[in-house]
């Protein structure tokens, strides 16, 4: 009468549902993103994240009583009551009153959970209103690479390699040939010594004759190239080779950066940053701040930390540029750079700026980037990266003013490499 | 006392194959045939942990459709989980035919011994057996039911959009309370005669919504019918039956799904009714299968200690003054009552005789039997809740009047209280006082077409502060404005609650506007 049923390999049924419900609550979820991203470190980009909803935004209404009129209800436990008994009010919402009530609905804590990796960059990703197929390109864990892995003996066409091919080919004449070809070279001999007996036009000679033409006849149906000396180049995909790059970090943080625009700063370091995870195993940040000097800092204090005074961009580029040269020869990483700025800077210095870049770091950097957050008109430093522009194709520069224009620097970037 | 027989324990150790678990099966089998559990053929699944998260998140369903709702269950079980604070139910089991129960892979030989004589044969048999069950639900369909469900809602959304059927369903979701019959019959669910049937409702629901609509000029003499008349005559306590069959703007798809949730609603009211009696019964009848067992030498020392801790975990109630105390445990409840009905009918005392006048000295298997198959919760515990549970107990009950300043204790554990008890404790069970009781009372046929609703206040309890939005829900269903009145015992109306709110509520609704 019964029946056992291993049901263990089925796929979960809940996928399309919990789908459902972030799709749904996308907004909420967004936004919550966007506080974690305040949070956490922008190397941080390999994990989940837990996420609040307020809970009146997910409660699924019901008719049902509220607090009020006479309710009676039967309790276990007592221990010193008797009839008649006058106990003071519990505060409302709390203690044992109405408990059947507000075990959901009324008086719920936020509702918390985790999302995944996916689910978290996806979220981020639609923020800054990335292209579908730069989300899915940064979104994946590891890259591949195709690699030779040897020789195959089947495949397709395309993949065939002519002169393994060939060289199989002729061995298997030369195998199947020889042993004919040592045949007939014997018999011609013979037929020699038969002509220089004078026995040339014997019935020895004739069959003689039969036999080197049958040979003969035999070595021509040797096939040039056969099925089976074909070989194909087999490729597979290997994980990426580990290889180095170094992400720098500038920042201007003189007293016009106000969070806002630092947050959004993160935002477009984050990004670099999840583009170069992808393609580098090994990824050093170097943090960069500056007002009048500059000062090289963990990622807390370069987010955190605020001063006052007045901009000296060039100190940021003469740091970084010594850096450079003390810790990261070009031969061995790959170097980029972000910088965000309000595009304060002290004006005899833009053009000493210009000439850093031109001379001692663009030449050894793999994409510089610069974004100007909301400027209110551009000043000397726009001028002078212009000049810088048009001298490197790599070096990208754009004013934005909200997260959704984040993307477009480095729109160059992402096409170079996902194409 | 008894001699254990020279019997081989079935199995050592807490790992189980198939092949013991078959053993087991049989054995128990064998032991609840000796008791006549009569029940549905069994099927019983091996699941993960995960699977199992995902039969709590669809509400016990096993073909469910798709909602975000479920979705939202599963990431709140599957985050309390993770963090511990919570274990998986040991069991899930499906009213159907055959019975299909859930066990969890990780659980020891014990556990799923424990799981087995609970579910495959103590909730199984009350399934089988239980009125409210027979008359309200069709083990045999619903699995084809469900599968039906899932396909037309599937369906749904490709023609129409993901989003617009969840509209409908967020708002059937809302009212899925009230989509049962109560005290009408349903006619039972077949899949053959629901697919038949199916078609023909499709044309002829919208041709009978349109008669009641017409805008056609009426006749002086039926205008006068008409406006003594209220319609419905008589109030309605099933919303989404109403709705589906009366709802002037409604698809026809969208009335389809209407009586989805109704009908799945309909399956689960009997289990709302019988929590008590259902997993008493199945707590009762794992004891005592998993205890002779035991008595037969089946199951070692080993297997016994751990049942009976297990045991004692599922039946613990904990103090009303307990910080985590959550309300009476109905495992706790149910066990005790039908566990102190088998020892009044095998050894009463005199305060039995006096209670329980008519189980004394009577076949106990028959007496739990009889009540196992005639009562609900209710009037179960109005019937056989005995002064010594009351006591083991020590149950009390307290009256919370908002109109006095504090509360009171209003009967203990005493030869004064004892039916007192009974009583509320059997009215906490009813249904229809936890649920507010609201009804569909009129709509206004001739003039803005709203609808009017009616809320008898029960105890002068008020709704609660999520009224509006379940009224937008029900708005969306209806089409047109939906007046909702909460009336006291006298009549008098204390509360009402408009949608959308009265001041922006256009006075002349326009049929062709709203048809957008």
């Amino acid at each position: 009468m019964t029946t056992f049923v291993d049901r263990r390999k089925n796929k979960h049924k809940s996928a399309v549902n919990r789908r459902r419900f972030i799709q749904r609550y996308r907004e909420q979820l967004k936004k919550a993103v966007s506080n974690a991203i305040s949070e956490r470190s922008i190397t941080n980009t390999d994990k989940g994240e837990k996420v609040t909803i307020p809970a009146k935004d997910i409660t699924e209404p019901r008719f049902a009583h509220g607090y009020g009129g006479v309710r009676e209800l039967t309790y276990p436990g007592n221990k010193e009551f008797s009839r008649g008994d006058h106990i003071p009010r519990p505060p409302i919402g709390k203690g044992q009153q109405g408990s059947k009530a507000s075990n959901k609905g009324e008086g719920l804590d936020d509702f918390i959970f985790e999302i995944s990796r996916e689910e978290f960059l996806d979220l981020f990703f639609d923020d800054l209103e990335l292209p579908d197929l730069i989300k899915k390109e940064l979104a994946k864990m590891t890259n591949y690479k195709r690699m030779h892995a040897g020789y195959v003996k089947y495949g397709s066409p395309t993949n065939i390699n002519v002169i393994r091919s060939m060289r199989n080919a002729m061995g298997r004449r030369i195998a199947l040939g020889n042993p004919l070809k040592k045949h007939i070279a014997a018999a011609q001999m013979k037929l020699k010594e038969l002509h220089d007996t004078h026995e040339g036009s014997g019935p020895l000679a004739e069959t003689l004759q039969d036999e080197i033409k049958h040979l003969q006849k035999r070595l021509k149906k040797i096939p040039f190239i056969d099925e089976f000396d074909l070989r194909y180049n087999l490729r597979i995909d290997r994980p990426e080779m580990t290889t180095q790059a170094v992400m720098f970090c500038l920042m201007d943080v003189s007293g016009s950066m106000d969070e806002v625009k630092k947050d959004l700063a993160k935002r477009f370091f984050l990004l670099l940053y999840l583009f170069l995870s992808k393609n580098y195993e090994k990824i050093d940040v170097v943090f960069i701040r500056h007002h009048t000097t500059a000062k090289h800092v963990e990622e807390q204090e370069f987010f955190y930390s605020r001063e006052t005074g007045g901009t000296v961009v060039s100190s940021a580029l003469e740091m970084m540029r010594n850096i450079i040269q003390q810790q990261y020869p070009y031969t061995e990483w790959n170097i980029y750079a972000a910088q965000a700025s309000d595009g304060d800077n002290w004006n005899a210095d833009s053009p000493y700026c210009r000439d850093i870049l031109i001379n001692d770091i663009l030449p050894y950097v793999q994409y510089y980037a610069y974004i100007e957050i909301m400027p209110r008109h551009h000043q000397s430093l726009w001028q002078a990266y212009l000049d810088v522009k048009k001298r490197y194709k790599y070096f990208a520069m754009q004013h934005i003013n909200d997260r959704t224009q984040i993307y477009p620097v480095f729109r160059e970037l992402f096409k170079r490499h996902s194409s | 006392m008894k001699t254990k027989a020279i019997a081989k324990p079935i199995s050592i150790g807490s790992e189980w194959d198939y092949e013991i678990l078959k053993k087991y099966d049989d054995a128990i089998a064998e032991v609840a045939k000796s008791y006549h559990l009569d029940t549905y053929p069994n099927q019983i699944e091996i699941i993960s942990a995960i699977q199992m998260m995902d039969a709590y998140a669809s509400a016990g369903m096993p073909i469910g459709y798709h909602h975000w709702s479920y979705g939202k269950q599963f990431v709140n079980v599957e985050k309390n989980y993770k963090r511990g604070a919570m274990g998986l139910a040991y069991e899930i089991v499906i009213n159907s035919n055959p019975c299909i129960s859930y066990l969890m892979e990780e659980n020891s030989i014990t556990m799923q011994a424990l799981v087995i004589a609970h579910a495959c044969y103590g909730h199984n048999s009350f399934f089988k057996n239980n009125y409210l069950f027979k008359t309200w639900t069709n083990a045999d369909a619903i699995i084809d039911y469900l599968v039906f469900a899932k396909n037309y809602i599937a369906q749904c959304e490709q023609a129409h959009g993901v989003q617009e059927v969840e509209e409908i369903l967020d708002a059937c979701h809302a009212l899925m309370n009230y989509g049962v019959d109560r005290y009408k019959h349903p006619p039972k669910l077949s899949i053959q005669e629901e697919k038949n049937r199916q078609k023909i409702r499709e044309e002829y629901l919208q041709s009978q919504v349109n008669t009641l609509w017409q805008t056609l000029p009426k006749t002086e003499k039926s205008k006068d019918t008409m406006a003594e008349k209220r319609f419905p005559p008589e109030p309605q306590e099933n919303i989404l039956y109403f709705i589906e069959k009366n709802a002037p703007l409604l698809e026809t798809w969208q009335r389809e799904i209407v009586r989805i949730v109704r009908k799945v609603a309909q399956y689960f009211y009997p289990q709302k009714q019988t929590k008590i009696m259902n997993e008493g019964w199945a707590c009762f009848w794992h004891y005592q299968i998993i205890n002779d067992l035991y008595n037969n030498g089946l199951v070692t020392d080993q297997f016994m200690m751990e049942f009976l801790q297990t045991h004692t975990n599922v039946i613990f109630q904990l103090p009303f003054n307990h910080q985590v105390y959550t309300g009476l445990n109905p495992y706790t409840l149910g066990f005790n009552v039908w566990k102190d009905m088998q020892r009044i009918c095998e050894e009463p005392t005199e305060e039995d005789k006096h209670w329980f006048p008519e189980l004394i000295d009577k076949n106990w298997l028959q007496t739990i039997d009889f009540a196992m198959r005639n009562f609900k919760d209710e009037s179960f515990i109005a019937q056989y809740l005995s002064p010594k549970v009351i006591r083991d107990m020590k149950l009390f009950t307290v009256i919370d009047d908002d109109q006095k300043n504090d509360l009171e204790v209003s009967a203990i554990h005493n030869e004064q209280g004892y039916q007192y008890i009974r009583e509320i404790l059997s009215n906490q069970y009813n249904l229809s006082n936890i649920e507010p009781n609201i009804q569909i009372y009129n709509v206004n046929l001739r003039g803005d077409r709203s609808l009017t609703l009616r809320h008898v206040q029960y105890k002068r309890k008020p709704l609660n502060k999520n009224t509006n939005q379940v009224l937008k829900y029900l708005h969306r269903l209806w089409g047109f404005d939906v007046i909702l009145e909460s009336v006291d015992s006298e009549g008098k109306i204390t509360a009402t609650y408009h949608c959308p709110p009265r001041a922006t509520a256009p006075s002349q609704n326009n049929y062709q506007d709203m048809k957008k």
